[in-house]
Parts: C-alpha cells; sequence; structure tokens
C-alpha cells in the first residue's frame, strides 16, 4: 500500500482542503437535534427551586402545596439524593438537590415534575424552604480570614480547598543570582462561558426499562460514570447521549444536578422527564473562568534571559470542587512550556467561596498566569530597552525536551508564529512609534493537545473508534467523542476518508452514545483531535489492510502496491486495474466476513512521577503568538482593537475552513475576557445582610463582544507536524485564546502608557492611569496586595538538567505521579 | 391553561393552532407546531437567537406572544430550502464555516435574509450592523460575514427565480461511488 504521508507536510487528498463540515448542513437547516428539540410522547417538565442564599443550613422544606398543585407528578428534594457525587475522584463533594446546606444563590434544594413547564413553574414557586443563613464567604481573602465556618467538611482546612507547592530546583538560589528580578501582581477575573445553548436534558426509561439520558454535554462518559454513582445503579442499565453541544466552552463538562435530578425523575414516573435551564440558572451553573489573583517574580540576565521564575496563584473557586483540584495546578503547570524556565516554583492555593463552582473555561487555568507573564515580559523589555519579541524569540523552549517540571514537549513553531504576526503588523517599524492612543502589543503561549491522564485513575484507553463497512460501500465511524460545535465530527470524518480513499460525506457517523459508541473521555481539554483522531487512524489502517488483502488477491498483486484514492482501489504502477471502494469491500466481506474494526489511544507516559505531576503532561503542544493594534480614547478610557495578526502552530491543518474558525473564536472570546466579561458578584455590607447576588446574570448585561465589536483577524497557520498528532496535526480550540488578553493590554500600554495589571481591561481602569500618570505616579492599575497564604512545604523536583529524574526529593519509588489523573493530587483516585 | 387559537401562515402553509395563551410564538413554534429549527438563548430578548421573519422583517419570537399572530405571514428557517434546494445564504454557512455549533445559526440566516432583501448588495459595516442583535459565541462572527457577502454575490448572478444554480467552489469535485472505473 501506498502510505498515507502520515506527518508528512502539504494537504492530503481530504485532509488540508478547505471543505464544507460534515454536519454543516444539517446546521444550516435546522435539522440539527439539541437537547430541549427533543419532544417525547406522555413528556413531563422539570422545575428545579433554587436557593435565594449564598450560604445557609436548610431547616424545613414544605412540599405539600406544591404536590397539591395542579399537573404537579412528583416533588423531589435532597433527601431524594443520598449520594454525592463530582467530576472528580477527590471532590464528591455535590449532591443533585441540597440536603442540608445551600452554598451559593443558585444551590436547587427541589425540583418539581409537571405536565407541563408552565405548572411545574407555579408549584416550584409554591414549595416553601425555611433557612439559617451563615457567614457569608465572598472572596479568597474572606475564605482565608474566616476558616469557620467551613463551606466544605474536606479540603486543607478551614476554607481552603487545594494548596499546592512544587519546587523544580532552587530558585531562591537562582533569583539572588540574577541580574534583575521583576515582581508584579495581576489579577485575571471570572468569566463565564456563554454557550447560547442553555443547559438541557431529557431522561426516559426505554422499552426495556433502562434508564436514558439526552443531554447537552461535553463528557457523555464522565456523566454515565456518575449518574451510576449518584443513582446507585449499575452502568450497563444507563445510556447516555450527548445531543449536538450549542456552544459548550467548558461549561458542559461538569455532570450537573438537574441531569442527575430529571433521571431519577424518570425512574420515579416511569415517563419521559424534561429539564431546559432559563438564562439565569445557566449563570448559576458556571463551571467558568476562575478569578486568579497572582504574585510574579522573575529573575533575568542582563540580556533578560529568565533564569527562574516564582509563581504564586490564588484562586476563587465557588462553592463546589468541579475541576477545581486540577485547575490551580493549571494556574502553573504549563507556565515551562513557552520559554525556557531553568528554575521554577509554583504555589496555588484554591479557596472555596459562597458563588457558583468555578470550573474549566476554554483554556483551562491557563490564561490567568499566561496573562501574569506575557504582561511582565513586556515590562522586563520595556526596562532593558529590547523589542518584546526578541525577548521572546530568545528564549523559546527547546523543541523534543524536558522541561523544568518534567513535561515533554514536541515540535514547536513558535519563532515562526512570533516572526509572521510580526511581519504581518509591520511591528518594527510601529511599535512604540504610532501616535498617542494607538499601539501594539505581543504575546506569546503554548497549550495541550489533550490531558495526558484521565480524570479518574486507569489504564484504559482515552479514545476508541469503531469502524463498520459493509457491502454498499458505506463506512460508518462510532466514536465517544462529542460534538459541541469545534468539528470533532469533521476531523473524525476527515480523518477515515483520508486513510481509506474517500469523501469525508462518505463517511457516516454515530458519537457519543454510551450504548452505541467505544468509550472517548469527552471533549474537553482540546484532546479530540488528537485522542479520537489516532484511534481513528488506526481503525481506518486496520480495514485498509483487510480491503488491500482481498483486492490485492482479486487484482494478482501485492497489496503494498494498492492505493485507495479517488474512491477507489488500485494499482500504483498501473492505476487502470483497480476496482470501486465498494467492490473492494464486497471482495472483503466475501473473503473475511463482516468488515469491523477498531482502534483506540491512550497518550504517552509523562516523565513526570511526582506527586501533582498528573496536571501538564500532554502527548504535544500547540503555539501561538498575537499582535494585537489598539486604540486607546484618552478621554473616555474607551479600548477598540483594530486589528489582531494571530499566527497558530497547529502541527497540521485537517481543515483550513473550521481551523480558522477555531482561531477567530478563540480570538473573539479572548477579547471578550480582555475588554469587558466578568462573572462578578454584589456584596451587601455584611452587618446589613448576608445577601452574595451575581451581579449580572442576564445576556443583556453580561457584556460580550457583539459582530460590531469583532475586529479584522489575520490568521496564518504554522504546520510544524508533531509526530504523534494524527497526520501531524496539534490542537486550535484553545490555544489562540491564550494571547489575547495580555497582547491587548500590552497594547495599551504601548497607546497610553498605562499598565493595566488586570483583566477586563475597562474604560475606568484605562482613566484610573491615565490620571495617576497626570499625577506623576506610576501608571499602574491593578491588584496592590496578595494576602498571606500558609503553604505547605515545598515538594521538591531537580529539573532535567540538574539531575532530577521526575520524582521528588524524598519520595518513594511507586506510581506516585499518577495520582488521581487528570490533575488530581491526590492518590486515591480509582472509585470504579 | 386558557386556550387560544389562531390561524397563521408559517412557510407559506395555513397552520391552525390551539395553544395556551400565555404562550410567546417562539413557544408555539417549537412546542405546538414542533419546528424546533427556531432556537432560544434567553428568551427575554437579548440574544437574537430565536429571530424570525414576520411579513418578511425580523423578530425575536420569544418577545411576541402567540395571540398577537393570527393572521401572520411567519418564516423559519424550515422554509428557507426550496424543497431540497438550499438557500444560498444557507450554502454559503455551510460551506464559509459560518456554523459552528450551529445554534445561534437559524437566528442568524433570517437576520442575513431580511437583510439581502432590503439591499442586496451590503458592505461589511451594514452586514454587521444588522446583526449586531444575534449573538454567536463560536465563530467571532468573521465567517458569518464572509458568509453573507457570498450569498449576496451568488444572488446577484444566480436570481431566484431560475432556482437553485448556486453551487460551492468545489476544487476536488470527484466522481460518485458509483462512478468508479
Ligand atoms: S431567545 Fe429571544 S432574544 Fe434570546
Ligand atoms: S455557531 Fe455557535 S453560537 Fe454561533
Amino acid at each position: 500500500m501506498s502510505g498515507d504521508g502520515q506527518g508528512a507536510r502539504g494537504p492530503g487528498r481530504v485532509i488540508g482542503r478547505p471543505r464544507r463540515r460534515v454536519d454543516g448542513r444539517a446546521k444550516v437547516t435546522g435539522q440539527t437535534l439539541f437537547a430541549d428539540d427533543l419532544f417525547l410522547p406522555r413528556m413531563l417538565f422539570c422545575k428545579l427551586v433554587r436557593s435565594p442564599h449564598p450560604h445557609a443550613r436548610i431547616v424545613a422544606v414544605d412540599t405539600a402545596a406544591a404536590r397539591a398543585a395542579p399537573g404537579v407528578k412528583l416533588v423531589l428534594t435532597g433527601e431524594d439524593f443520598p449520594i454525592p457525587y463530582g467530576i472528580m475522584p477527590v471532590s464528591q463533594d455535590e449532591h443533585a438537590l441540597c440536603r442540608d446546606r445551600v452554598r451559593h444563590v443558585g444551590d436547587p434544594v427541589a425540583a418539581v415534575v409537571a405536565a407541563t413547564e408552565r405548572q411545574a413553574a407555579e408549584a416550584a414557586g409554591l414549595i416553601r424552604v425555611q433557612y439559617e443563613p451563615l457567614t457569608t464567604i465572598a472572596s479568597p481573602e474572606e475564605a482565608l480570614a474566616t476558616p469557620e465556618p467551613r463551606i466544605h467538611d474536606y479540603g486543607e482546612g478551614g476554607n481552603v480547598h487545594r494548596l499546592a507547592h512544587f519546587a523544580f530546583g532552587d530558585v531562591d538560589e537562582a533569583l539572588r543570582g540574577a541580574d534583575r528580578v521583576f515582581e508584579d501582581l495581576f489579577f485575571y477575573e471570572g468569566s463565564t462561558h456563554i454557550p447560547l445553548e442553555q443547559h438541557a436534558a431529557v431522561a426516559a426509561l426505554d422499552p426495556d426499562g433502562r434508564l436514558t439520558l439526552w443531554s447537552s454535554t461535553q463528557t457523555p462518559h464522565y456523566v454515565h460514570r456518575e449518574l451510576a454513582r449518584a443513582l446507585d445503579m449499575p452502568a450497563h442499565r444507563i445510556r447516555v447521549i450527548a445531543t449536538p453541544n450549542g456552544g459548550a466552552f467548558g461549561g458542559k463538562s461538569d455532570p450537573f444536578n438537574h441531569e442527575i435530578v430529571v433521571a431519577k425523575a424518570a425512574l420515579l414516573t416511569g415517563r419521559p422527564v424534561k429539564i431546559g435551564l432559563t438564562r439565569e440558572e445557566v449563570f448559576y451553573c458556571h463551571r467558568g473562568r476562575h478569578p486568579v489573583l497572582m504574585r510574579l517574580k522573575t529573575g533575568v540576565k542582563p540580556d533578560g534571559t529568565i533564569v527562574a521564575m516564582d509563581l504564586e496563584t490564588l484562586l476563587d473557586g465557588g462553592a463546589y470542587g468541579s475541576y477545581g483540584a486540577a485547575s490551580a495546578l493549571y494556574t502553573g503547570a504549563l507556565q515551562t512550556v513557552t520559554y525556557h524556565v531553568p528554575r521554577y516554583r509554583f504555589r496555588a492555593c484554591r479557596t472555596f467561596t459562597n458563588k457558583p463552582p468555578c470550573g474549566p473555561k476554554r483554556g483551562h487555568g491557563t490564561p490567568q498566569p499566561r496573562f501574569a507573564q506575557e504582561v511582565q515580559l513586556d515590562k522586563i523589555a520595556v526596562a532593558l530597552g529590547k523589542d518584546p519579541a526578541d525577548l521572546r524569540l530568545q528564549q523559546i523552549a527547546p523543541a523534543h525536551s524536558l522541561t523544568a517540571n518534567f513535561l515533554k514537549l514536541g515540535s514547536i513553531g513558535l519563532r515562526e508564529c512570533i516572526e509572521r504576526v510580526v511581519d504581518g503588523s509591520a511591528w518594527r517599524a510601529r511599535r512604540g512609534k504610532l501616535p498617542f492612543g494607538r499601539g501594539l502589543g505581543l504575546a506569546c503561549s503554548s497549550y495541550l493537545c489533550g490531558a495526558g491522564l484521565p480524570i479518574y485513575w486507569n489504564d484504559m484507553p482515552h479514545s476508541g473508534v469503531q469502524l463498520k463497512l459493509d457491502r454498499s460501500g458505506a463506512v460508518t465511524a462510532f466514536s465517544g467523542a462529542t460534538e459541541i460545535g469545534q468539528g470533532s465530527d469533521d476531523v473524525l470524518a476527515a480523518i477515515v476518508a483520508e486513510v481509506l480513499g474517500i469523501e469525508a460525506s462518505d463517511v457516516k457517523l454515530v458519537t457519543g452514545d454510551t450504548d452505541l459508541t467505544p468509550v472517548d473521555l469527552g471533549s474537553y481539554s482540546s484532546r479530540v483531535t488528537l485522542m479520537a483522531g489516532n484511534a481513528a487512524i488506526q481503525a481506518a489502517e486496520r480495514a485498509k489492510v483487510m480491503l488491500a488483502q482481498a483486492a490485492a488477491e482479486k487484482l494478482g498483486v501485492s497489496p503494498e502496491r494498492l492505493a485507495f484514492a479517488d474512491r477507489r482501489v488500485f494499482d500504483v504502477e498501473n492505476p487502470d486495474a483497480g476496482m470501486g471502494f465498494a467492490d473492494a469491500v464486497i471482495l472483503a466481506e466475501t473473503k473475511l466476513g463482516t468488515i469491523g474494526t477498531t482502534g483506540s489511544y491512550r497518550p504517552p507516559a509523562s516523565a513526570a512521577r511526582y506527586r501533582g505531576a498528573g496536571v501538564g503532561p500532554s502527548a504535544a503542544y500547540s503555539y501561538t503568538a498575537a499582535v494585537v493594534e489598539a486604540d486607546v480614547d484618552p478621554a473616555s478610557g474607551w479600548v477598540t482593537v483594530a486589528k489582531v495578526w494571530i499566527g497558530h502552530d497547529i502541527g497540521r491543518v485537517l481543515n483550513p475552513v473550521l481551523a480558522r474558525g477555531q482561531v477567530e473564536g478563540s480570538v473573539y472570546m479572548g477579547l471578550g475576557e480582555a475588554l469587558m466579561e466578568e462573572q462578578t458578584f454584589r456584596r451587601l455590607p455584611p452587618r446589613l445582610s448576608s445577601a452574595l447576588v451575581h451581579k449580572i446574570p442576564s445576556l443583556l448585561e453580561y457584556k460580550s463582544p457583539t459582530s460590531l465589536e469583532m475586529p479584522e483577524v489575520v490568521t496564518y497557520f504554522i504546520e510544524e507536524p508533531d509526530a504523534n498528532g494524527p497526520f501531524g496535526a496539534k490542537e486550535v480550540g484553545q490555544g489562540p485564546l491564550l494571547p489575547i488578553a495580555p497582547a491587548v493590554a500590552n497594547a495599551v500600554y504601548d497607546a497610553v502608557g498605562v499598565r493595566v495589571d488586570e483583566v477586563p481591561i475597562t474604560p475606568e481602569a484605562v482613566l484610573r492611569g491615565l490620571e495617576e500618570r497626570g499625577e506623576g505616579h506610576a501608571a499602574r492599575v491593578g491588584p496592590r496586595a496578595f494576602p498571606a497564604v500558609r503553604w505547605p512545604d515545598a515538594l521538591c523536583v531537580a529539573p532535567p538538567w540538574e539531575g532530577g529524574d521526575g520524582t521528588a526529593v524524598g519520595q518513594k519509588p511507586g506510581r506516585a505521579g499518577r495520582g488521581g489523573g487528570g490533575g488530581a493530587v491526590a492518590t486515591t483516585g480509582s472509585r470504579t | 391553561m386558557r386556550p387560544a387559537h389562531n390561524r397563521l401562515t408559517v412557510n407559506g402553509e395555513l397552520r391552525e393552532v390551539l395553544f395556551d395563551a400565555t404562550k410567546t410564538l417562539l413557544e408555539v413554534l417549537r412546542e405546538d407546531l414542533r419546528l424546533t429549527g427556531t432556537k432560544h438563548g434567553c428568551e427575554l430578548g437579548e440574544c437574537g437567537t430565536c429571530a424570525v421573519l414576520m411579513e418578511g422583517r425580523p423578530v425575536l419570537s420569544c418577545l411576541v406572544l402567540g395571540v398577537e399572530c393570527d393572521g401572520a405571514d411567519v418564516t423559519t428557517v424550515e422554509g428557507l430550502a426550496e424543497g431540497p434546494a438550499l438557500h444560498p445564504l444557507q450554502e454559503a454557512f455551510a460551506d464559509r464555516g459560518a456554523a459552528q455549533c450551529g445554534y445561534c445559526t437559524p437566528g442568524i440566516l433570517l437576520t442575513a435574509k431580511a437583510l439581502l432583501d432590503r439591499n442586496p448588495h451590503p458592505t461589511r459595516g451594514e452586514i454587521a450592523e444588522a446583526l449586531s442583535g444575534n449573538l454567536c459565541r463560536c465563530t467571532g462572527y468573521l465567517q458569518i460575514f464572509e458568509a453573507v457577502e457570498e450569498a449576496a454575490r451568488t444572488e446577484r448572478t444566480d436570481p431566484p427565480t431560475q432556482g437553485r444554480t448556486y453551487r460551492p467552489a468545489d476544487a476536488q469535485a470527484r466522481p460518485r461511488a458509483g462512478d468508479a472505473r
């Protein structure tokens, strides 16, 4: 067989060419069925009763009036849900309905199931809950200062959920020896995903009495596990179907209380039960970007080369664990991947507060420290009189090397990314030379292509793909991967088509269905293209071998001489001798029986073996550089982004239309975070009230960029194939968001000389900076203090270049680094 | 439930519908007529996701009561294609990556159709202005603008009276499965 050029540059027959996505037609005709589009016979509707208090003890729940209300079939309370659950094995701290305590405004306490949605809503209004308010904990500072009452009775004591302290080499010594040490405080405000589709779920019993849940989820496999746990049912009696998500961005990665509630309700009523959340309720589900306060200290040589970095992060985790144990570590784990950092200390603290829980949002934990480092590098460049682009170019992390914290880097196209955006924006001619009020800013980043470890500890594949080929010539691919708009269906179809020499539109897909499809861990951490893609290649290659064997026999040539292209199988040396693809399937089915193959993928083992090393490893890393051009109106402080140049090292482009869409969507979301998006809360003076309410739980008030705010974006793809990627491909869905916010901040500085060390960069902040500048102070707006945190002793790991082997000093040999994968620091991961 | 009874034209067909009088047009379309192509993102008039055409003009169906629609002429995404032939906007949106998750797409398609119907050759600025009430969280809007522009070009050269003449530029046209030699 002719090689398929895996890892080669340039387009294939399908991959690399601009193409309508395979699910494009369904989306433009309104035929894509989202969860709320499902209507089943005899379906009931569910509404949740949510807490108006941020923190309170539940004294009594009176459901009598609701139960007697018209149309009501069922009322559930916390009593019905004794078993806790949670996405991470180390933080099983949620109940589908609160049992004794509410922990944030919007925490659900009861559910009503009725014949119509309106009846459910009206009856829900009749439920009387008696609360006894508890002290409200509104911020990480308050959490640190208020150990009692505890929001949860697990964690690191008081209201601290997670603490981590890693030292990769002697950072203090390196900082003492540095020519200059730069120390800055930064704050990155929380924001939420705003998928346009509000979460919805439908549960029903199938004709055989098994439970089926359709849900807008990115992680059907994890929902499947948590349903089995929370409902105390065998998993094989449950089927979870991920409906296409109307946007997700990380916000549909947790198992949610409303999913468990409707599942229980379907079991108890024997009828289908639907819930569709209101927009306000989606704000309470949250799991969005953690607000993070950061202290970053960097020591450099006279030419600006980093000798050591010392990072502290303080996370406002909200009311539950969610992915937080991983999020906390992600605020530091990838800091060594972009530039070479010889010594690195990282300390993270995640606190519980009485707000909707934070979790993974596009870039998961990484945009915050990227913002800090990229803005600080800009300051270092200014202080040393260097071009910020040169400062970065001189210290890009070396390809195919280990970082100080033992992450294994693969291909790195960052140099080309920087060069392209610098050229495109005429950076060297224009930066620092534009008229007052206009500026250019540069920033870079890197991101993972799939978390190297699963959420729960196991050694099984992370992705599986099955192929069925039949005599019609049809190819069906079965995969647990979940289409959330990012194009996972198209990636799978394109890869299978490329290998088998057919068209992407020839491949039918069955995805995200725990009954029908092999497990894929979910659409998170930018893992699907690489992991499901590699599994698809393996399955398709196996099918190709079967077809080639049968076709070669018929043609009387050796299988190695066969090519698969243009829906044909033919002799490369005599292309007229061949057959249609369907005929090759018929021959193979005749010779070998029913044709089905599987492929699976598990990322390579990490070199890091210390406790807590589960977060950060990946099979490959993508790289991005961006230049932002901004106008700042000195009178109003208004920042307008005029244009963005962005270079992304994608390894290999699979479908340029979709890849560009991921970059532009990331730029868009990054601009929202940089300039306006914030999930913030209103706190009344504690002596007057314990209230802590979301300031803006509506799409009108939660500002996000509209079509009028979107600037022109010039995208460059750098194709630096990575040996671990399918056809060399790396991720593109999250990485391009990361450099946007710091590039905007750096552009604002170039425009008006004001450092805004926090996002969002509001007009108010810019004006404050301009006033300070006018008064002769250093023009800086941003956090002024980092509260005292009682850090644990450091876990010390010598970097590779100081003789380290990936284990911590004093660590016993064993599997330490594996524990609680996907990010947890715990060692008691498995719970199956 | 206080029932209401309406007759309205939906996608060119006369429909009679009995519904809860408190329902919005959005709910009547989705729940009573089962035209689930129309989506919702807020049901408060804030996101544009639920846009449909009434008498050819975009309205937010979550802000219109069903009882207001007696005798109305409503177009939803299901009515955009002519038979199996997609509307040029649909073709362009599918080809140009203007639909990622596809959830904002029906509302944007109809808003764009209303724009092209009254202004067949809009500038980029006019497109952005017309769509400024339709949020999209996936695309960053640029591929949506390009798709509208492409549809506008298509309509200019291929009047709709000639039926579906638009074809995506497809450099890799290949023989169908049965064509293999
Ligand atoms: S659902 Fe009608 S505007 Fe949002
Ligand atoms: S395509 Fe997802 S919201 Fe627009």
